[in-house]
């Protein structure tokens, strides 16, 4: 059968299950575009090619799946490089599709040739420049097990415009993948797992350190039966929550910079640590030097090079985490650990005098309490899709995940402006599930154009603005380390309400505590896109806060509540 | 710290000596020295990279290089019995007077006179950086007006498991590492 590389591109997608993909035109992909109209597959137009990146991140998160985007040379490819980057920080596997100047024209600075290969290069796990039409079936091919396997990570394909216009002989079976650099993990040997366990086995004060790899390997069942087998309380990263059941007793809560107090006290008395596909990034770990010091480590991870990169660990154990942890739990021990239960209880006891959620309502609209209420107003099998800042942490302080995949946020990268597209992909990706996006002023102010996407698309996705005046996290770095020096923070912005109305959603907004969640039930009823705009205290703090690169448990810890509201 | 050598097996692609190169660079990594040319394998370039790390860095160098889809095999020769060259040519001012002396110093050092001109000779050198680096201290008072180097290339001795015959066109799995694409 003879096609076009334009027909071959979208014939290969068809053929690795693609039904949904988010994009932008122009010259140097209209080829593609053209043929597309010819295909079983959903084309969503973004407003700005971040965003078909940042849905293509979401699409991939809420399911497991590979997202695709696409983009047209030159400028629609450079705007996809922040994504690009989010979904390799978080290893979200997306193949992004650019279009390319002819491949006689490569070299010449012609009309919207750009070097997106070389520029994606240390962003990517992988990229293709193809110029063939005979190419494309084993690119696509190639880039699709490369985005999933093993860990994770976006893949980019650039495609000149005479590739995708020529015409060849269209044969899928030929176009099988050959990757010679392929290499699967190597398995683990009995002995190094009979040592893990004999380690876990032996600690007295052992905490389960739970990261996005729970989710990556499906690993949840494995994960809770050794937590419940020998009561180990389990910690888990900003990307790991929902790996581990919020509700469940062996359930500590976030660990790191903002992580609640008991978390990392936990984890600085731990005399053992596992931990499971995390990569105690800094935001995890604090000062090196003083981290977990009585603690063995046990580190499971798919990527060789994560063992050992920023913490030194007594046994590293390279795997697929599932298939690790199945094989681990036979030589788990029963133990009930009471006197690390109760140690950690009695921390933990002393931090909840401190919570924001026992703080009275005094006329202030906290962001922790719109969370937490939104938290009380939906079910576990809600998507929330958080952007970067002061409501991030709040988020993942106070709605409390049950389900794998339930929080979908940038955390390695931090990118602004996130949500909004990454919770159209989700929607796009699990249309059945009640999705929301939390998302600061600062960061909604970023990509807010992609409401536009979600309206003509019909995607039903409700938007909660933390509205506090200010780009709140930077300000509160300020107010902490510069003399509340506010530089650049305080941030006006449109009527949000006005705005969404403009696009033809429905808005709100509320500045007391009373009125969330009545607003919220509002959103839940309506069944389109919603907006409620939050204007909340503007000048709250998140805490606990261990500051970069201090100690783990030299926190900054919320004030005693009287104090805080003693003026009221 | 200290000098590491990794012969790296590569998929002879464009742009491949462009990912190991922006690899270093991206993970903080200083290549003391690079070099890259075929290997005995059809299709399949074998480069020569020397970098200053701790064994801790050169573990993890090895596991970064075998994320790279285009690399087929690393191995870090570092402590194995090895033959290590450093190739030179070096053009040094030379006329009636210092010819002679030149070429005794060639002679001694093992280095061939390749060109000589009315102004000026070529030596070609092989050997250890050191050996080279010393007929260059000897060299520079005559005038040394060009010099190009390889950088290391390196090979194991004898017939450990690693230099045994392979099947043409196929790397062997080395089965002591674990790694992902
Ligand atoms: C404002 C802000 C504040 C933050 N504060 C915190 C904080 O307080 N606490 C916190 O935890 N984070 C925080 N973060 C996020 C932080 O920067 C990191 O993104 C996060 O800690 C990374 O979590 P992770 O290691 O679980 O996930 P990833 O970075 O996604 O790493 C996943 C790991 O799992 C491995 N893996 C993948 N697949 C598998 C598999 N199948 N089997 C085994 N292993 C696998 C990968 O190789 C990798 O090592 C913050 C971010 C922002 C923007
Ligand atoms: C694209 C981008 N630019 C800058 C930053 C730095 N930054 C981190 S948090 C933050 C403030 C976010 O403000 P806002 O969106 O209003 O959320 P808030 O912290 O108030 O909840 C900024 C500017 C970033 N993470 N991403």
């Amino acid at each position: 059968m003879k096609l076009t590389g334009a027909q071959i591109l979208w014939e290969s997608l068809v053929r690795e299950g693609v039904t949904e993909v988010f994009g932008y035109p122009g010259g140097a992909i209209l080829p593609a575009y053209d043929a597309l109209l010819d295909y079983p597959i959903r084309h969503t137009l973004v407003r700005h090619e971040q965003g078909a990146t940042h849905m293509a991140d979401g699409y991939a998160r809420a399911t497991g799946g590979v997202g695709v985007a696409v983009a047209t040379s030159g400028p629609g490819a450079t705007n996809m490089v922040t994504g690009i980057a989010t979904a390799m920080l978080d290893s979200s596997p997306i193949v992004c599709i650019t279009g390319q100047v002819g491949s006689r024209l490569i070299g010449s600075d012609a009309f919207q040739e750009i070097d997106i290969t070389g520029i994606t290069l240390p962003i990517t796990k992988h990229n293709y420049l193809v110029t063939r039409a005979e190419d494309v079936a084993k690119t696509v091919r190639e880039a699709f097990v490369i985005a999933k396997a093993g860990r994770p990570g976006p893949v980019l394909i650039d495609i000149t415009k005479d590739a995708q216009q020529a015409s060849c002989i269209f044969d899928w079976d030929a176009a099988a993948p050959t990757i010679p650099g392929w290499r699967h993990a190597h398995p683990i040997g009995q002995e190094q797992l009979a040592r893990a366990a004999a380690l876990l086995n032996a600690a007295e004060r052992p905490v389960i350190l739970a990261g996005h790899g729970v989710m990556i390997s499906g690993a949840m069942d494995p994960l809770r039966q050794l937590a419940e087998r020998a009561h180990i309380p389990v910690a888990v990263t900003l990307l790991g929550i929902g790996g581990f059941p919020a509700s469940h007793p062996l359930n500590l809560g976030m660990m790191g910079m903002h992580g609640e107090a008991w978390v990392n006290t936990a984890i600085q008395e731990a005399d053992l640590l596992l931990a499971c596909g995390m990569r105690f990034d800094d935001r995890v770990t604090g000062n090196l030097k003083t981290y977990a010091p009585h603690a063995k480590k046990i580190h499971i991870d798919i990527d060789a090079a994560e063992i050992n990169k920023n913490v030194r660990v007594d046994a590293g154990l390279i795997g697929d985490l599932r298939d690790v942890l199945e094989r681990l739990l036979p030589a788990i021990a029963v133990n009930e650990r009471a006197a690390w239960a109760q140690r950690i209880a009695g921390v933990r006891g002393d931090a909840a005098v401190r919570d924001i959620q026992q703080l009275p309502d005094d006329g202030h609209l906290y962001a922790a309490h719109v969370i937490n209420d939104l938290w009380r107003a939906t079910t576990s099998d809600t998507i929330i899709v958080t952007d970067v800042g002061q409501h991030q942490m709040w988020e993942a302080q106070y709605y409390h995940h049950d389900a794998p995949r339930s929080l979908i946020t940038s955390g390695g990268l931090g990118t602004m402006g996130f949500a909004v597209p990454a919770a159209i992909g989700a929607k796009r990706a699990r249309p059945d599930a009640e999705v929301w996006a939390i998302v600061g002023d600062g960061g909604f102010q970023m990509t807010m154009c992609e409401l536009a996407t979600a309206v003509q698309e019909r995607l039903a996705i409700k938007v909660a603005i933390i509205n506090n005046g200010f780009l709140g996290m930077v300000r509160q770095w300020q107010e902490f380390f510069y003399e509340r020096r506010y530089a650049a923070t305080p941030l006006s912005g449109p009527d949000f309400v006005k705005l969404a109305e403009s696009f033809g959603i429905h808005a709100s907004a509320v500045s007391i505590r009373g009125e969330v969640l009545p607003a919220i039930a509002d959103a839940r009823a309506h069944d389109g896109p919603v907006v409620i705009d939050f204007r909340v205290e503007q000048e709250d703090t998140v805490y606990p806060m261990v500051p970069a690169g201090a100690d783990l448990d030299a926190m900054i810890r919320r004030p005693n509540p009287i104090a805080e509201t003693g003026a009221d | 710290m200290s000098l590491h050598t990794f012969a790296v097996y590569v998929e002879d692609r464009p742009g491949v000596l462009n990912r190991v190169a922006s690899l270093f660079r991206r993970r903080g990594f200083n290549i003391h020295s690079l070099a890259v040319g075929h290997s005995e394998i059809p299709g399949v370039s074998r480069m020569t990279a020397v970098v200053q790390t701790d064994p801790g860095g050169a573990q993890r160098i090895q596991a970064h290089l075998y994320k790279l889809v285009n690399v087929l095999r690393v191995e870090d020769i570092t402590t194995r019995p090895a033959i290590v060259r450093d190739l030179a040519l070096i053009k040094v001012t030379a006329d009636q007077q210092t010819r002679t002396s030149l070429v005794q110093l060639a002679h001694v050092f093992n280095a061939r006179i390749v060109d000589v001109a009315p102004e000026s000779i070529v030596l070609e050198m092989s050997g250890s950086e050191a050996k080279i680096d010393g007929l260059l201290e000897v060299l520079r008072p005559y005038g040394v007006l060009e010099m190009v180097r390889t950088g290391r290339i390196a090979i194991a001795r004898g017939s450990g498991a690693e230099s045994t015959e392979r099947p043409s066109g196929a790397l062997e799995v080395d089965e002591g590492i674990s790694y992902s694409v």
